[in-house]
Formats: structure tokens, sequence, C-alpha cells
């Protein structure tokens, strides 16, 4: 299996999830964490750009970090996985080795 | 024995200090600080706008719910800002639209303004604290 890549910055903030993407292989995974999280939501301005990704990539979303924010993840895009903590663990196993971006 | 800064004769002047929020909450401290600041502000009676502009506008985001990632849950305390007198709060239009949210998704009721606007109001300002 390919890389996991954690991104943990917002991308109305930074350019954190573009670097991740531009760098992940095709089959590599992108897990959303905290403020990453706002990257997974339907009706952003990023929202287009996250649902080209889902393409070449899994990508997941912290469900915890989600509800930190107030964050429905009923309108989280489709195709995006909402994990937890445990989800977290079964995905750093799953892929070769993990990039957190930060 | 009244303390200095309780008696009237000494009472410093009021001036217009504007809060501008634009970070997301939790992922750094910058939206609890600027909180705590507003609070003091508001205890010396300043005249305070509090301004939530780009990621800013996610601290007031209805429903937040911590529990599961053992942070304290600051947003309720937004809610409490009117009892301190801290009544002018302003979201910049562009910001919520750009996150596909709505007056409806906050917290706390707010003044809309576009950038126009909230240009003119920060021109308005003696103080402007940037957090």
């Amino acid at each position: 299996m390919p890389m996991l890549h954690t991104v943990n910055k917002s991308p109305f903030e930074r350019r954190t999830l573009d670097t991740a993407l531009r760098h992940a292989v095709k089959g590599a995974a992108i897990l959303l964490i905290e403020d990453g999280v706002y990257a997974a939501f339907d009706g952003t301005v990023v929202a287009e750009k996250v649902k080209a990704a889902l393409a070449d990539h899994k990508i997941y979303v912290l469900g915890p970090d989600v509800a930190a924010r107030g964050m429905s993840e009923h309108h989280v895009i489709e195709g995006i996985g909402v994990v937890d903590y445990g989800g977290f663990v079964d995905l750093v196993t799953e892929y070769d080795k993990v990039q957190s971006w930060l | 024995m009244a303390e200095p800064w309780e008696d009237d004769e000494l009472e410093g002047p009021v001036r217009k200090f504007m809060y501008v929020n634009r970070r997301a909450p939790y992922g750094t401290i910058y939206a609890l600080e600027s909180l705590e600041v507003v609070l003091i502000a508001a205890a010396f009676e300043q005249d305070v706008t509090l301004v939530f502009m780009d990621d800013g506008v996610y601290q007031i985001k209805k429903d937040q719910n911590t529990d599961a990632i053992g942070v304290k849950n600051f947003s309720p305390t937004y809610r409490a800002l009117e009892g301190y007198d801290v009544e002018k709060l302003y979201v910049e239009k562009e910001s919520l639209a750009s996150r596909g949210l709505t007056t409806d998704d906050l917290i706390v009721p707010v003044q809309l303004v576009d950038k126009d606007q909230l240009a003119q109001l920060m021109e308005e300002q003696e103080v402007i604290l940037s957090f």
C-alpha cells in the first residue's frame, strides 16, 4: 500500500492540502484532521478541488474534529469517509507509512 | 475606600476597540486568546467591536461539541458577550459564503457586512487588535 498523508491545516488559510495532493501518488490516502477537516465539506470554494482528488485518492476525515468544530457529518462531501480515533489507527496500520504535512 | 479605577473622576477615556478574528477555533490558541482580551476590554467599559472574517467565522459556528477531543468548548461564551455590553458583532459576507455557511449556522446574532463596509468600519476605530 502507498502512503497515508495527514493534513491538519485549514485549506482556506494554508496551502498544505494542495501540497499534499501534489505529492500524493495515485492510490495514496488523505486523512483530514484538526483544522484540515474544513476541506471536507460541500458548498465551499475548495469543494470542487477535493471532489476531483477523490478520483485518485481515498479521502477520510476525523469525526471528533468535525464535531468539535460544529460541522455536520451530513455535509461531508460524498465519497469522503468519516473515521473515529480507532479508524485513524486502522488507516495507519493499513498503509505502509504516514506523512504528516504540518 | 474606592479603588482608584473605581473613582468616577479618574475614569479614563472610552476608546473604540476593534478585535479582528481570522482564525478557526481549537487548531490554534488565537480564538480563545482573543475572547479573553475582549472580555478584559469589556470589563474596562471600552467601546468594543468584534469582527469575524476568513476562518474566524468558524469560531461562532453552532453545535460545537468538543467532548471527543478533550478541549474546552468555549463557543457558549460568545453568547454571554451581550451581558458585557459587547453587542457589535460583524461578520464578513464573503468569508461566510466561501465556506458554504449562512448566518443561520452561527451561535450569535451578527451584522453581515461586505468587505467594503468592513474596511470603512476599520477606518472608524481607534485601536485594532488582530488575532
